[in-house]
């Protein structure tokens, strides 16, 4: 076991680990982008609720989310322990550098990601806490006549304080009662700081995934003279502009719908 | 005949050894022909610092033909002053304009200790390079030049790794003081010829753990290096090397039956 505490302990080591945790970020950030498209629906949040409910209560997904729990604080605390050693490494700074030989992204990948953390904990607080913790989040029940398909939605207070979902169907109506997380989301994407803020967050995302993205398959020493222009162009449009752009689509999108 | 001649202001950094705090002194360089190599206007400068009976300023130089790796200098902001592709002793004043004020730092690394003013100690480029950048080889009679095929690509990618003066100017570059560029030039140049092949494994866990003992950063591949590389080695070593450490880590064999004999 010694061997692989050195190997991960040393400076390559180290960035290994950088670069494996923010490509498992990475991955997490289509599948969340793809859920959260549901919000584009026009269904009072129906979809979008039951996305939320299956996402919290089928145990392979709460087994990857505690991993991507991990991997955000494992990513986040290496680079603060090389930015000590990078720090240390220049104990006396310039007093001028030249700005013209490394991109701007990539020089500030600390500070982007800083922001990037605050967001994170912000929004986690507001959805994720508050969904499986607060009680804040209410009910709502879809009632959907299976003849015509249409849906009315009414508020739903449950009966029992362990209430998490249930689906019935009677008199071709089928009835589906589940946490209301599509009005939270609402009720926060129409203030505008809120707007804002997501806004400038998934700007800093773009920023850090410009460099971020493509940096992590240098490290892991993926090089290749056919497929690196892949991964910087799947690193520029994919994970730096569409990403981003989708992400923060969603509350402008209530903001000036609603 | 027309005089170009410049004159200019310098920032220089004194200091008189590692254990000491420098500073900046600020000396006028006047009648500075453009024709001049930047070092030939620092000796002019300590010309006239000599006559005055001050201390001349310490800089690092030898060949001056650009090839020995000795001078180095962060000027305005660079390592080799505002040109690609060359060392300091290849930057001539027609780079810069008359009454231009010119900030000359040393290389600025925990691993590179101040020795005196300009010059630093990079003793720690020979240590790594002691660790392993090397092939072993019998001696013996002269084995014919091409008896072992290697690709035109690979002889000329590997001659271009091997081209690394070891100037430094990589850590000085790198906002992380990192001297990943250096050593994996010194890894890669030999990982891939055939003659270096026996000891590549070794070799580069061995050199990866020099560069840590000494204290330089991690790589960001902000590509910093690459662009202030007075001999254009590309970052692209820095991710070979990553990858033949990260093998001789996780993947390489090394002594079958010693550890993983069956049984008990």
């Amino acid at each position: 076991m010694s061997e692989f505490k050195q190997t991960f302990n040393s400076s390559l080591g180290k960035k290994l680990i950088m670069a494996l945790t923010g490509l498992f970020l990475c991955t997490f950030l289509i599948v969340h982008l793809g859920g959260n498209l549901l919000l584009f629906k026009n269904d009072n949040g129906f979809g979008f609720n039951v996305y939320a409910n299956f996402l919290t209560h089928f145990p392979p997904i709460e087994v990857i989310a505690y991993l991507l729990y991990l991997s955000i604080l494992v990513h986040a605390i290496y680079a603060l322990v090389l930015t000590i050693k990078n720090r240390k490494a220049r104990p006396v700074r310039y007093a001028e550098v030249s700005s013209t030989n490394a991109g701007w992204s990539s020089k500030n990948m600390g500070l982007l990601g800083s922001i990037l953390f605050l967001f994170i904990v912000i929004h986690m607080s507001d959805f994720w806490y508050n969904y499986k913790y607060s009680g804040k989040v209410g009910f709502i029940e879809y009632k959907t006549n299976l003849a015509t398909d249409e849906t009315t939605a009414v508020p739903y207070i449950p009966t029992s304080p362990n209430f998490e979902k249930s689906v019935t169907t009677e008199n071709n109506f089928e009835i589906v009662r589940v946490k209301d997380l599509h009005a939270r989301v609402e009720s926060s994407f129409t203030n505008l700081i809120y707007v804002i803020f997501y806004v400038i967050a998934m700007g800093t995302l773009s920023f850090h995934l410009k460099h971020g993205f493509q940096s992590a398959f240098r490290t892991l020493g993926w090089v290749h003279r056919k497929y690196t222009p892949i991964v910087s162009f799947i690193g520029t449009w994919l994970f730096a502009v569409i990403i981003p752009l989708g992400f923060a689509a969603m509350p402008v999108y209530y903001y000036f719908t609603r | 005949m027309e005089n170009n001649n410049m004159n200019l202001t310098l920032k220089v950094w004194r200091q008189k050894n590692a254990d000491t705090k420098g500073a900046f002194v600020t000396y006028k360089a006047e009648g500075i022909s453009p024709d001049m190599s930047f070092l030939e206007m620092l000796d002019v400068v300590n010309e006239g610092l000599i006559h005055k009976g001050e201390e001349p300023i310490h800089f690092d130089h030898d060949c001056r033909e650009g090839i020995c790796g000795m001078c180095s200098l962060y000027i305005n902001g660079r390592p080799h002053g505002p040109k690609g592709a060359i060392t300091t002793c290849q930057l001539h004043m027609r780079s810069f304009h008359d009454g231009e004020i010119i900030v000359i730092e040393p290389w600025r690394a925990a691993a590179f200790p101040v020795i005196k003013d300009l010059a630093v100690d990079r003793s720690s480029f020979d240590r790594i390079q002691q660790a392993g950048g090397f092939v072993s080889v019998n001696t013996g009679v002269t084995i014919d030049a091409n008896s072992i095929p290697i690709p035109k690509v690979i002889a000329d990618e590997a001659f271009n790794s091997a081209t690394c003066i070891g100037c430094g100017a990589c850590v000085a570059a790198c906002k992380n003081a990192s001297a990943m560029l250096f050593v994996s030039a010194k890894v890669t140049q030999l990982a891939m010829l055939p003659q270096g092949q026996p000891e590549r494994w070794s070799r580069v866990q061995a050199m990866v753990a020099q560069m840590d003992a000494e204290g330089f950063g991690n790589c960001t591949n902000t590509g910093a290096c690459e662009a202030e590389c007075p001999k254009e080695i590309k970052m692209t070593n820095i991710s070979k090397m990553n990858n033949d450490y990260f093998s001789a880590k996780l993947f390489r064999e090394e002594g079958v039956h010693e550890h993983a004999s069956s049984g008990e």
